[in-house]
C-alpha cells in the first residue's frame, strides 16, 4: 500500500531531480522553447516542497491536489496547468483515502495523463509530456521502474517527431531533431515514483 | 455604483506580457467611447514583472471585475489559454459565471468591452467577441 509518507516523498524526490536536471531542460527547451522549462519547473516544484510542509496534508489525494494548485500559481508557463492539471486529477481521483493500492495509483494517473491530453489538445506522438506520461501509465501496473524505463524511452523517441503542440509547433521541420524538454521533465517525474519507493 | 453599472458584465484580459494586456485594455476602453464602460482588467505577464501567465493575477483580475452579470476572460495564446482552462475546471478560483471566451485578442477584447458597455449579458458579450473572428481584413 502507498501511505501519505510515500506521496509526500515522491514529491520530494520529484522537486530534487528537476533541481538536478533543471539546466539540462532549460537547455533542451533553447532551441525549440523559450528557455525558461528548468527554472519555471524548478520554481514550481521548490513552491510545492515549500506548501506541502507548511501545509502537511495527510492523504495521498490531498498531497497530489495540494501540488498541483501550487503548480499552477507557481511554474507561469503552460507547463503549470499541465503538470498542475495532471497532479489535481490524479489527487482527485484518489479520493481521500489514507493509502491506495499501486493499482490505484496507476488508474488515477490515468485519469490525469487523460486530463492533460483534453486540456492540451495533445495525443501520442505530438512531441509533448504525453509521449512520456502514457507509455509510463500502461507499464505502471508492471512496476515502477518498468514505469520510468518506458517514460524515459517515450521521452527520447520524441526526437524524431515534428511538434504539433505548443511553441515548438511553430517551428514546424525544425522541431525536429530535439528531444521535446515537458516529455524530458515528465520522465523525472515518473522516475522519483521509482526513488520514493522501496523497490 | 449605479444599479446600471453593477449590471455589466467584467471583461478581464491575459497575455503573456503585463504591457500588451495593459495596451489593449486602455485601446478597448478607449473604442468604448464615453458613458459608462464596463469593468475591465488586465491580468499580463507573471507576478515578479516577467513574461508568463499568473494564475494568481488572473484570479484577482476577474475578482475585481465581477458585478454578478458574469466574467469573460479573453486571452492570447499557450499558458495563458491552459492557464484560465484549468482554473475554470477546478471551479473555485473564478467567480462564478466566469467565461473563456474564445476570440481574437485584440479584435476580440474591443468588440467585448464595447458590447458589455451596452449592458448585454455574457451571451452577447461572447458572441461579440467570438464574431471578431469573422472580420477579415483582405
Amino acid at each position: 500500500m502507498l501511505d501519505a509518507e510515500f506521496f509526500r516523498r515522491w514529491m520530494t524526490a520529484a522537486a530534487a531531480s528537476v533541481d538536478r536536471e533543471a539546466e539540462r531542460l532549460t537547455a533542451l527547451d533553447s532551441p525549440i522553447g523559450d528557455a525558461d522549462h528548468g527554472s519555471n519547473m524548478q520554481r514550481g516544484f521548490r513552491a510545492v516542497t515549500a506548501v506541502l510542509e507548511k501545509e502537511a496534508p495527510d492523504t495521498p489525494g490531498a498531497i497530489l491536489q495540494l501540488a498541483g494548485r501550487q503548480l499552477i500559481s507557481t511554474v507561469g508557463g503552460a507547463s503549470g496547468p499541465l503538470y498542475g492539471t495532471l497532479l489535481r486529477r490524479t489527487g482527485k481521483a484518489l479520493g481521500d483515502a489514507a493509502e491506495v493500492t499501486e493499482e490505484q495509483l496507476t488508474e488515477a494517473l490515468r485519469a490525469g495523463v487523460d486530463a492533460v491530453m483534453a486540456l492540451g489538445g495533445a495525443a501520442p506522438g505530438d512531441k509533448t509530456m504525453v509521449d512520456a506520461l502514457v507509455p509510463a501509465v500502461d507499464a505502471l501496473g508492471t512496476s515502477f521502474r518498468a514505469a520510468s524505463a518506458a517514460a524515459d524511452e517515450g521521452a527520447v523517441a520524441t526526437t524524431p517527431l515534428q511538434a504539433r503542440k505548443g511553441r515548438a509547433s511553430y517551428l514546424g521541420e525544425r522541431s525536429i531533431g530535439h528531444q521535446d524538454p515537458g516529455a524530458t521533465s515528465s520522465a523525472l517525474l515518473i522516475a522519483a515514483l521509482v526513488e520514493a519507493s522501496d523497490e | 455604483m449605479s444599479e446600471t453599472e453593477e449590471k455589466l458584465v467584467g471583461i478581464v484580459l491575459v497575455s503573456h506580457s503585463a504591457a500588451v494586456a495593459e495596451s489593449v485594455a486602455a485601446l478597448a476602453r478607449a473604442l468604448a467611447g464615453g458613458g459608462t464602460t464596463a469593468p475591465v482588467a488586465p491580468a499580463g505577464g507573471t507576478v515578479d514583472g516577467g513574461f508568463g501567465t499568473s494564475s494568481e493575477l488572473v484570479s484577482a483580475a476577474a475578482a475585481a471585475v465581477d458585478r454578478g452579470a458574469g466574467v469573460a476572460v479573453l486571452m492570447d495564446l499557450g499558458s495563458a489559454v491552459l492557464t484560465v482552462k484549468a482554473l475554470l475546471a477546478e471551479g473555485d478560483e473564478l467567480p462564478e459565471n466566469t467565461r473563456l471566451v474564445d476570440a481574437p485578442f485584440v479584435e476580440g477584447a474591443v468588440a467585448a468591452v464595447v458590447t458589455a458597455s451596452t449592458g448585454a449579458d455574457l451571451a452577447a458579450v461572447e458572441a461579440a467577441a467570438m464574431e471578431a473572428y469573422s472580420y477579415r481584413k483582405q
